[in-house]
């Protein structure tokens, strides 16, 4: 940059030349693997010259994991949450630092403290409340009674109960109830000038129009960046849809992986596996290269 | 930060962030108030309620060999793959920050991992690192039976470091040149013309200013192998072999699901989550000291 240091230079290259084999490497062995033959794919070494089989591959993986409807189950799922999480989060913000309400301090700590604990540390519990998600409102009517009063006046005996196991808002709702988007709109309304919001007050604009009309607009690239970062975190969830589809006809595509491993006794069929393995990858892969300007930013913002 | 202009009818304020409480309360609160509860009780068998042993649950689990291994196993994990990760990235960061030709493609590149699922990535190494076919099965037929990830659990550790700081990497990489970028070039100019070379700026100016984001992704790189670990685990190894890659979220998993230990795995779940909530109360603290920078 200031100075000529052309053995720095050469080093400079040399490493981040290993560093950028060392992050492809991998896609580029899937992808090869997958164009071999059973046989040649057990080769030891594998040959790095791809081989004729790719389609074939391809689509042996996409029967034997039934991959069409599970990817499509992984899209719907991928793209609830995402959009759920653009939509509820902003809402959230929006009443947070637009308005003064009793008890807006507590309510700000009580979403904020979600941030800390992930899914996948309270899963048993999660578990529990989407098999009847109605579960906690339940306790609520018996624990104060208001179950046994109703059944007194009304003769009915209340039990609510509805269960998403199985279901698209089963595996989305959950992936919603957290804070990350909130807390990125949060910080972007706190630098929007307070003088857009008078203005718009003195037109006569109310809360919601104000929100509809000035401030979500304003807010294009904050919902690109927090929609990519959560479609692709959506997408790539293991261990919830694991739980909680039983059913094959809501399964999504992450968790069909674990059908195509290889098992140890019959013929390793890797070539299948990584055929597999690589239709996964794709979609995500897809998302991150041509949205990469708000992956990034998205990324830097959220964990902020 | 507070706003000075605001909306007077608050009751609609509150209707906004009515969706919100409802998820929160519903998926976030009532489970874990229930982990809190089932870790103190014994869930009886056939039904019929839970009874009360207080810290008894804790205290089988605390006893027990298997979780302490557990533990072990988890902050080994953690140790080495957030070293690995966060050492590789910051190379790698540093240097494609001096800028000469062609960094724009290591800045492309370098994030893709970051974008795969666990469990996919998982199942790409498994193959890579296999013991009869892929790579490692040529440094097998040199030494016979150096390497075998389903007997060995050093090896079955070190596949699961290898494909989880591979993912990592790339999102260290982002922080890192972030925070490079963020380093007024005017600083390097002068230290330059004081005559400094490339390595003693990245000393002296460079690295000095950019820890806040190294204490950063050290929190982040811990916290996530925590949890992100799942996938690689349940993919690559399944806690074998013999324990070895048992980590603390999949022993959650094996005792609470295949095990139907509610009581042992929500206490396990509380242990975790309050070893996860000081990690980020440290991080709290140093947002502070983030800040001293600015």
């Amino acid at each position: 940059m200031v100075e000529r240091t052309p053995f720095l230079n050469f080093f400079t290259h040399l490493i981040l030349f290993a560093g950028f084999v060392f992050c492809v490497a991998p896609f580029v062995i899937v992808a090869i693997a997958a164009s071999h033959n059973l046989k040649d794919v057990n080769d030891v070494p594998m040959s790095l010259l791809p081989g004729s089989d790719f389609w074939v591959n391809i689509k042996t993986a996409w029967v034997t994991a039934d991959l069409g409807p599970k990817l499509l189950n992984s899209f719907i799922v991928a793209g609830g949450a995402a959009a759920g999480k653009v939509i509820v989060s902003a809402l959230t913000a929006f009443s947070i630092v637009y308005f003064r309400f009793p008890g807006r301090t507590l309510m700000f700590w009580l979403i904020f403290i979600t941030l800390m604990l992930p899914l996948e540390v309270r899963i048993v519990p999660t578990y529990a409340v989407v098999a009847n998600v109605l579960e906690p409102y339940q306790a609520i009517l018996d624990v104060t009674g208001l179950s046994w009063l109703i059944e007194k006046i009304s003769g009915v005996r209340v039990s609510l109960s509805r269960g998403l196991l199985n279901s698209y808002s089963g595996l989305i709702l959950p992936l919603v109830a957290t804070a990350t988007g909130t807390f990125l709109y949060r910080q972007f309304f706190l630098t929007v000038p307070d003088e857009l919001t008078e203005a718009a007050r003195m037109d006569g604009a109310g809360p919601l129009r104000f929100f509809v009309d000035i401030l979500l607009p304003l807010s294009r690239n904050n919902m690109a960046a927090l929609g990519t970062i959560m479609f692709l975190w959506a997408w790539n969830q293991y261990l919830w849809p694991l739980l909680i589809t039983t059913d094959q006809s809501r399964a999504m595509a992450v968790t069909e992986l674990k059908q195509l491993i290889p098992n140890v006794g019959g013929s390793p069929e890797w070539h299948i596996a990584m055929a597999g393995t690589l239709i996964v990858m794709l979609p995500p892969l897809i998302v991150v290269v041509l949205m990469q300007r708000w992956f990034v930013r998205g990324l830097i913002v959220t964990e902020k | 930060m507070e706003k000075r202009v605001t909306f007077s009818k608050w009751t609609i304020g509150i209707l906004f962030a009515v969706p919100q409480l409802i998820l929160i309360f519903t998926f976030f609160y009532w489970p874990a108030g229930q982990a809190v509860y089932w870790s103190l009780t014994l869930q009886q068998p056939w039904g019929g309620g839970n009874i009360w042993v207080g810290l008894d649950n804790f205290r089988s689990i605390l006893s027990n060999a298997d979780y302490w291994n557990s533990i072990s196993a988890s902050l080994v994990f953690a140790g080495i793959s957030t070293g690995l990760a966060m050492f590789i990235a910051l190379v790698l960061a540093a240097l494609t920050d001096r800028q000469l030709a062609g960094s724009w493609l290591y800045r492309v590149v370098l994030i893709w991992p970051y974008g795969i699922a666990a469990p996919a990535l998982a199942l790409a190494f498994r193959f890579i690192l296999a013991p009869e076919a892929g790579f490692m099965a040529v440094v097998n037929k040199v030494w016979p039976g150096v390497w075998d990830p389903g007997l060995d659990g050093a090896d079955a550790m070190a596949s699961i470091i290898v494909a989880f700081s591979w993912k990592y990497v790339g999102y260290n990489f982002i922080f890192f040149l972030a925070a490079f970028q963020a380093i007024p070039r005017s600083l390097i100019e002068a230290a330059a013309m004081d005559g400094s070379g490339v390595i003693r700026r990245f000393w002296d100016i460079q690295f000095p200013l950019i820890t806040p984001t190294i204490f950063f992704l050290l929190v982040i790189n811990i916290t996530e192998s925590f949890q992100d670990s799942f996938g690689i685990v349940d993919i690559m190894t399944a806690g074998g072999p013999a324990n070895a890659t048992n980590l603390m979220v999949y022993k959650i998993y094996s005792d609470g699901f295949k095990g139907l230990d509610y009581s042992g795995a929500a206490a396990q779940s509380i242990i975790l989550m309050l070893l996860i909530i000081v990690l980020t109360i440290v991080q709290f603290r140093f947002i502070e000291r983030r800040v001293h920078y600015r």
